[in-house]
């Protein structure tokens, strides 16, 4: 089955609800068939103002979207054939699970005997054979959550959207089912288009996430290239931890730059800067610096220990340098003993393709 | 409160449930105590009257208090033939005393609602009786007015010989026990409170009706604007609330009378002719008008307080499963709007049976219903226990309707709010 590269597509769309304040702005984003992409980003940010034009419940002010090279601004919802999952799971409360999952083959007038073959196959498909019987509310959080998921599936819909479904479950059974929809995924090979604001859940899921900030796609990339190669600092702050130093640029060359701080000066890697005399902000992961580094690094600082964070796996360091005094180090706990001791000054280097200097904040 | 029969020691060895009673006592008293003034209030005005209700409503020692020997002495008699001298001679003892005591008044009125005539043969009897001999009473009695000296009439005061009786439920329903003690039905021509009651029924289950109609899309309305339009919404319905009830009724009165704003209105646009102003006011229709405004926040309140409950989402969910608007409301929306359609109904549809005020002031003399026909009873014809048969049959019916509804839905459905 050959992908289609422009399955779902965004072109040039705006939203706004009040005609004064645009809630989506000039967005363009395609989606290839079978993708996994997730829209991330703070509330507020226009990401479920996309999902929920993409269903069909709000209307582009301006611009198209396109399904299978559709455009499909005026086709009703209930027409458009897209499953979707709800941030609270909107399970009909005055139906069975099976009367849940059966409802949308009902209403497109399938067969009985296909209906029950199609919801016993989308129940094992979550894991809860034997389950139809029950009302939703006798379900768990998470078994509502698995039978949502299964209903938007079993009809087999071109895409199916989720809307931070996973929100109100506890921490360890939403890593759980962050698994689960990546395998249903890989498994069956729909498209989905998934929204949350929680990265972790973003980083685990996704083939490509768009970070959405004010109305806008900031970054549209794989979850690996995202965290490593942020393109401006709104992305490098909202995902993952990250250590920032502000300045102004004294020195551009051969894809280096030399950044003069308040105390002192690094050299950075220049992502979003062009010349001398720019403001940047200089974004280095905290697992990029290391203490006492064993290879030869361009950049060496010595800084005080403020503050040891004992964490299980990893200890958080806090350091004050050059003059930044919330500059983070994660230190495996596996690591030799480094002498981390409350006050003590220690050498941290690092290398000026890690540190990212992009646009001022 | 709980009475499970569980012989679970506490560490002590002390059952556990008698420990939680000892524990709980003070607690207990304190709520009890709490609740106390609420209860001797429902006790004094609920209870105690509603058994005062259904004792006068049975009552019928009136007659048998005012002729003990005359009952004594008909305890042989078989109803066939005229009765003996033995009887004659107890009702003119009986008789006699009443005369003296100037309590025959009530007698004759009580008789005469036995049999019809009865009121005049007693008062030429009290007029006679002084004149009379000893002895040979039968006589002397059949001959102070022929009437006597038809067995129907005496027939009549034994029927009055129980101390209770069900005639007056038998009267709401029409009906009557003939002299042979059956239970046959009044002329047709004179069958008013089966018309009554049906009318009752009727209207209350249409005012319901209308005010389901009118109320289902005001409450999805209050449910679904934004909050501060819903509040302004709400204050307007809530508005005839604060109004009292008389001033709606009476501003019906100005707007539905025969040269009221409506039918002035009507014949400026020229639907009618000024000759031919529709009678809107007392009849149905006025009755219907006014009962359905006024009812109709009682439809509203708990169908808006059960719609608020239920999540947009799950329309769209319906939507995005691929139901069409109408679908998606009538296999998702509609069912969960029940348990308030249920309570608003129920609520409505009681209220609008025991109403009195409005059917009175615009329902002329065919809007009107059971409950006024109770209080004529009460205030004008002075049968209280006729009228708390009728209170007690309408009470009756809400319970039985309750009762139903329990059956149909189930009342842990209702949601008021």
């Amino acid at each position: 089955m050959s992908k289609k590269e422009d399955f779902v597509k965004f072109d040039k769309v705006d939203k706004s609800y009040d005609g004064k304040v645009l809630v989506v702005k000039d967005l363009n984003l395609n989606i290839e068939e079978g993708e996994f992409v997730t829209m991330l980003g703070p509330s507020g940010s226009g990401k479920t103002t996309c999902l929920m034009m993409l269903a069909g419940f709000e209307t582009p002010t301006n611009g198209e979207i396109y399904l299978d090279k559709n455009p499909i601004s005026n086709i009703p919802p209930h027409k458009r054939g897209i499953g979707m999952v709800f941030q609270n799971y909107a399970l009909f409360p005055h139906m069975t699970v099976f009367e849940n999952l059966a409802f949308p083959l009902r209403v497109r007038k399938i067969s009985k005997d296909d209906i029950d073959k199609k919801v016993e196959k989308a129940l094992s498909m979550v894991s809860l054979s034997g389950f139809g019987n029950r009302m939703p509310g006798q379900l768990s959080g998470g078994q509502q959550q698995r039978v949502a998921v299964a209903r938007a599936l079993v009809f087999d819909p071109a895409v199916v959207l989720m809307d931070e479904p996973l929100g109100a479950l506890d921490k360890n059974l939403r890593e759980s089912m962050q698994y689960e929809i990546k395998h249903i995924h890989e498994s069956i090979g729909v498209t989905v288009v998934y929204v949350t604001h929680d990265q972790g859940e973003a980083l685990t899921m996704s083939n490509r996430i768009a970070v959405f900030n004010d109305g806008k796609v900031q970054q549209l990339s794989s979850p690996d290239k995202l965290y490593e190669e942020p393109v401006n600092s709104f992305v490098a702050e909202f995902i993952g931890e990250n250590n920032t130093f502000v300045g102004e640029i004294s020195d551009i060359s051969n894809g280096s730059c030399k950044v003069k701080l308040d105390q002192g000066e690094i050299i950075a890697n220049p992502i979003s800067v062009k010349s001398v005399g720019e403001k940047t902000t200089v974004s280095i992961r905290p697992e990029r610096a290391l203490i006492n580094p064993k290879d030869k690094m361009d950049n060496n600082q010595k800084g005080k220990i403020e503050e040891v964070i004992y964490h299980g796996d990893h200890t958080r360091v806090r350091l004050n340098l050059l003059g930044n005094s919330e500059f983070i180090l994660k230190v495996p706990n596996s690591s030799p003993n480094l002498d981390i001791k409350l006050g003590n000054e220690i050498n941290i280097g690092w290398n000026s393709h890690d540190a990212r200097a992009l646009d001022p904040k | 409160m709980s009475s499970e029969n569980n012989k679970i020691l506490t560490t002590d060895g002390i059952p556990l449930e008698e420990s939680l009673k000892v524990a709980e006592k003070k607690n207990k008293i304190k709520a009890f105590l709490l609740v106390a003034p609420l209860l001797l209030f429902l006790l004094i005005t609920y209870i105690i009257p509603i058994g005062g209700m259904f004792s006068r409503s049975i009552d019928d020692k009136l007659t048998t208090n005012m002729l003990p020997k005359t009952y004594k002495a008909m305890e042989k008699w078989d109803g066939k033939n005229l009765p003996s001298e033995e009887v004659f001679e107890a009702f003119y003892l009986d008789y006699r005393i009443l005369v003296k005591n100037k309590t025959v008044g009530k007698l004759q009125t009580q008789l005469n609602l036995e049999k019809n005539g009865f009121k005049s043969a007693l008062k030429k009897l009290a007029r006679k009786q002084k004149k009379f001999k000893e002895g040979n009473y039968k006589e002397q009695i059949m001959n102070s007015h022929k009437r006597f000296k038809n067995v129907e009439y005496w027939r009549a005061i034994k029927r009055r010989a129980p101390p209770i009786t069900y005639s007056k439920y038998l009267k709401a329903m029409d009906m009557y026990l003939n002299e042979d003690n059956k239970i046959v039905q009044v002329e047709e021509d004179r069958r008013m409170h089966r018309i009554l009651w049906l009318r009752t029924l009727e209207i209350a289950f249409f005012v319901t009706l209308f005010c389901f109609i009118m109320a289902y899309p005001i409450a999805h309305l209050l449910a679904t604007i934004p909050m501060k339009y819903s509040n302004l919404l709400l204050i307007c319905v809530l508005l005839p609330f604060w109004t009292s009830l008389l001033v709606r009724t009476a501003s019906w009165m100005i707007l539905l009378q025969q040269q009221g704003l409506l039918n002035d209105f009507f014949v400026w646009i020229g639907l009618f002719t000024n000759e031919n102003r529709p009678q809107m006011m007392y009849n149905k229709t006025g009755t219907y008008v006014a009962m359905t405004q006024i009812l109709l926040p009682f439809m509203v309140l708990p169908l808006y307080s059960v719609m608020k409950t239920i999540s947009p989402s799950l329309m769209r969910a319906g939507k995005s499963l691929g139901a069409t608007p109408t679908v998606a409301f009538f296999k998702v929306y509609f069912p969960l709007t029940i348990p308030g359609i249920g309570a608003g109904c129920l609520l409505v549809f009681i209220l609008a049976i025991g109403y009195y005020i409005t059917p009175e002031l615009v329902g002329g003399a065919s809007g009107k219903l059971i409950s006024n026909q109770i209080a004529y009873h009460m205030k004008s014809s002075l049968d209280w226990s006729f009228a708390s048969a009728m209170g007690l049959m309408l009470l009756t019916g809400v319970l039985a309707i309750y009762w139903l509804y329990n059956k149909l839905v189930g009342v842990d459905n209702i949601k008021l709010g």
